[in-house]
């Protein structure tokens, strides 16, 4: 069983939600994110997303794309990312996912990278701009080294979209809780439920929500659903507002969003 | 030569590489379009608003004073200068106007580089009563202030973009990102020929009417079909649209890109001559990347040509070598500006200058029975400033 599928079972026999943390590697500093993804693994994060930074990040709002550029800047690769995984790989048993765009994957190879992704300890793969349609290539390589590869249902989504992704995705299905790009936001689209309704009637693997979650509210509104959460954004907000000592923003964050919601 | 396939491949090129929440966008696009295609209806409510509100069919001409010049072929222009709007790209943002308004949606959104692009969509939207907003690069704002200015007269927002290179690479990136958060009220009309399927088909099947036109004209003005078609390419829609009516002709075909300072600077924009395939914008195509697959920033002195991809068929095209593409540096399009200004009282835009300066030396190098048709994409009204402020004056 991998890690990802483990986890995910083991929290549902514990009837808990996921919390997956984000993080852009090389963001805030070149060197931040070993320490980082140990911190947020000791501060309650199941799971965790490593996003490879791209320079042209459409998915994505302006607190990734800010934190991109800050890691680019910084020096940031490939192959410094995968070093940077394989650190975080020796801090924690959490599964720890990719997330990138296509293009610096296809620019260092689909199966060097997966191989390469593979041994750092890698998990699982997230590629916003690779639909179904065009991922067999990638699902090749990603089966051939034992890693997820992970897709996404959105609320524009036909059926036959959901369909596909639930068919194409193993590790979890991502479901886009917003119609956008990411970014926190205040409140939880109620047209993530429906979604989440849909998926369950393709697939038994996990749910996992994201885009715009932030707040503990969320959590709760989510709680029985979804299987999990990716908060992001939110997350290297909370970074950015005191970069100087980002684990203990990191530990914070995470503590505060899974204490109960304000009343 | 007529693909794309199915799934939107020009061979290996093309596709849709875009995020979960457009897939069904583009699906109903691809449907709308192809039973708009279908539509003997649409094509006349096209063709009639082509002919009265674009000014088509525009002539081609036969620069005397540059052909003398060269001292070999003839040289002929498509004046597609003669547009209202000034260039091409009326052509295809009325087809996309044309074909939101056949889905319903009520707000159209653009990006621009030179702001060609964007002035034609907002002149279609001002026509049909449309919401249009308009992404646009700080530096190009910077640089095409009137075209700015004339948007705004035309009633549509012009939104500045900050991020990365400020100019039309982070302009399109902005009009994605407003399309994923809005894709339910609004269409994207998307420039070039570049973009997830069906854009490029779509866009080359609107910019087509240059070539068809040309291709009969030049039958009836030389009785015979031109030796060389040359146009320039940025994302590549003037020169798809010359050159799709001539595939099944023996005809060379030429795309000109811009070299910028030259290809060996790192300061250009020609993605076929000078980059890699790989995934930008929603296709697979030749593109300015580093060896980490990170998107390279571009340098033209043509605002139009500052881009570091191209479109999927014109990657096809140069795989397959239908089609033949050059570079050609600034300084060598701001001689061509000036040379055709002076000789044909013809002030050419920047980038038709890149395809001017290609075809001199290339008619020179043939004889008097041949001829080079250029694609005169645009006028240069909107360069006036750059050039001014530039050396080659």
């Amino acid at each position: 069983m991998s890690r990802i599928a483990a986890t995910f079972a083991r929290l549902r026999a514990e009837r808990r939600l996921a919390v997956i943390a984000y993080l852009t590697v090389g963001y805030p500093r070149p060197d931040a994110t070993p320490s980082l993804v140990e911190a947020a693994a000791r501060s309650g994060a199941d799971a965790i997303e490593l996003g490879i930074p791209f320079s042209d990040p459409l998915a994505d709002g302006r607190t990734i794309q800010a934190t991109s550029q800050v890691a680019l800047k910084g020096g940031m690769t490939v192959a410094r990312a995968l070093e940077a995984a394989r650190a975080a790989r020796a801090t924690t048993d959490v599964p720890l996912l990719f997330m990138t765009y296509l293009n610096p994957i296809l620019a260092f190879g689909l199966e060097r990278f997966c191989r390469a992704a593979s041994d750092a300890g890698i998990d699982g793969l997230i590629v916003p701009d690779l639909p179904p349609t065009e991922s067999a290539d990638l699902r090749r390589a990603a089966d051939a080294t034992k890693l997820d590869l992970v897709f996404f249902v959105a609320p524009t989504s036909s059926e036959v979209g959901i369909e596909a992704a639930c068919r194409a995705a193993t590790g979890f299905v991502y479901g886009i809780a917003v119609t956008g790009v990411t970014g926190a936001r205040a409140h939880l689209d109620e047209g993530v439920l429906p979604l989440i309704a849909s998926v369950r009637r393709h697939t038994t693997l996990p749910v996992v929500v994201g885009f715009g979650i932030s707040k503990p509210e969320h959590l709760a509104a989510l709680e029985g659903l979804a299987d999990g959460v990716i908060v992001a954004s939110a997350l290297l907000d909370a970074i950015a507002r005191s970069p100087q000592d980002p684990a203990t923003q990191v530990s914070r964050f995470l503590r505060e969003l899974r204490s109960a919601p304000a009343r | 030569m007529t693909g794309p396939d199915q799934r939107g491949r020009f061979g290996r090129y093309g596709g849709q590489y875009i995020p979960e929440t457009l897939m069904a966008a583009v699906e109903e696009l691809a449907a709308a379009f192809h039973a708009a295609h279908e539509d003997e209806a649409f094509a006349r409510e096209f063709e009639y608003l082509s002919r009265t509100f674009s000014g088509r069919p525009t002539p081609v001409y036969r620069a005397d004073r540059l052909t003398d010049q060269a001292g070999g072929a003839e040289i002929w222009f498509k004046r597609e200068d003669l547009c209202h709007t000034g260039a091409h790209k009326i052509n295809n943002a009325l087809g996309q106007v044309l074909l939101a308004r056949r889905m319903g949606k009520q707000r159209i959104i653009a990006e621009t580089g030179a702001g060609q692009h964007g002035v034609a969509v907002a002149t279609v939207c001002a026509k049909f009563g449309l919401q249009c907003e308009v992404f646009m690069g700080v530096d190009d704002m910077a640089r095409q202030a009137v075209n700015v200015y004339k948007m705004q007269l035309l009633g549509a927002t012009v939104t500045p973009v900050e991020s990365g290179s400020k100019t039309l690479k982070d302009a399109t990136n902005e009009a994605i990102r407003d399309w994923v958060t809005n894709v339910r009220s609004t269409h994207y009309v998307i420039g070039s020929a570049v973009g997830p399927h069906p854009y490029p088909l779509m866009v080359r099947e609107f910019q087509s009417v240059i070539g068809r036109e040309a291709r009969a004209q030049m039958l009836t003005e030389t009785g015979r079909l031109p030796t060389a078609v040359v146009a320039c390419v940025g994302g590549g829609s003037n020169a798809i649209g010359i050159f799709a009516p001539f595939y099944d002709d023996p005809v060379r075909l030429i795309g000109v890109e811009a070299a910028g300072r030259g290809l060996n600077s790192g300061a250009h924009a020609a993605s076929i001559t000078g980059g890699r395939p790989g995934v930008l914008h929603g296709s697979f195509s030749y593109l300015l990347q580093d060896e980490d697959g990170q998107v390279m920033p571009t340098h033209s002195v043509s605002a139009g040509l500052d881009y570091p991809g191209v479109g999927p068929e014109h990657a096809f095209l140069n795989d397959q070598h239908r089609a033949e593409y050059v570079s050609v540096t600034d300084e060598q399009a701001l001689a061509a500006f000036h040379q055709t200004s002076r000789l044909e009282g013809i002030i050419p835009a920047l980038e038709s200058s890149h395809a001017i300066a290609h075809a001199m030396p290339l008619a020179a190098e043939l004889a008097a029975k041949d001829i080079v048709l250029v694609n005169l994409s645009g006028r240069g009204d909107k360069d006036l400033d750059i050039v001014r402020g530039s050396s080659g004056g």
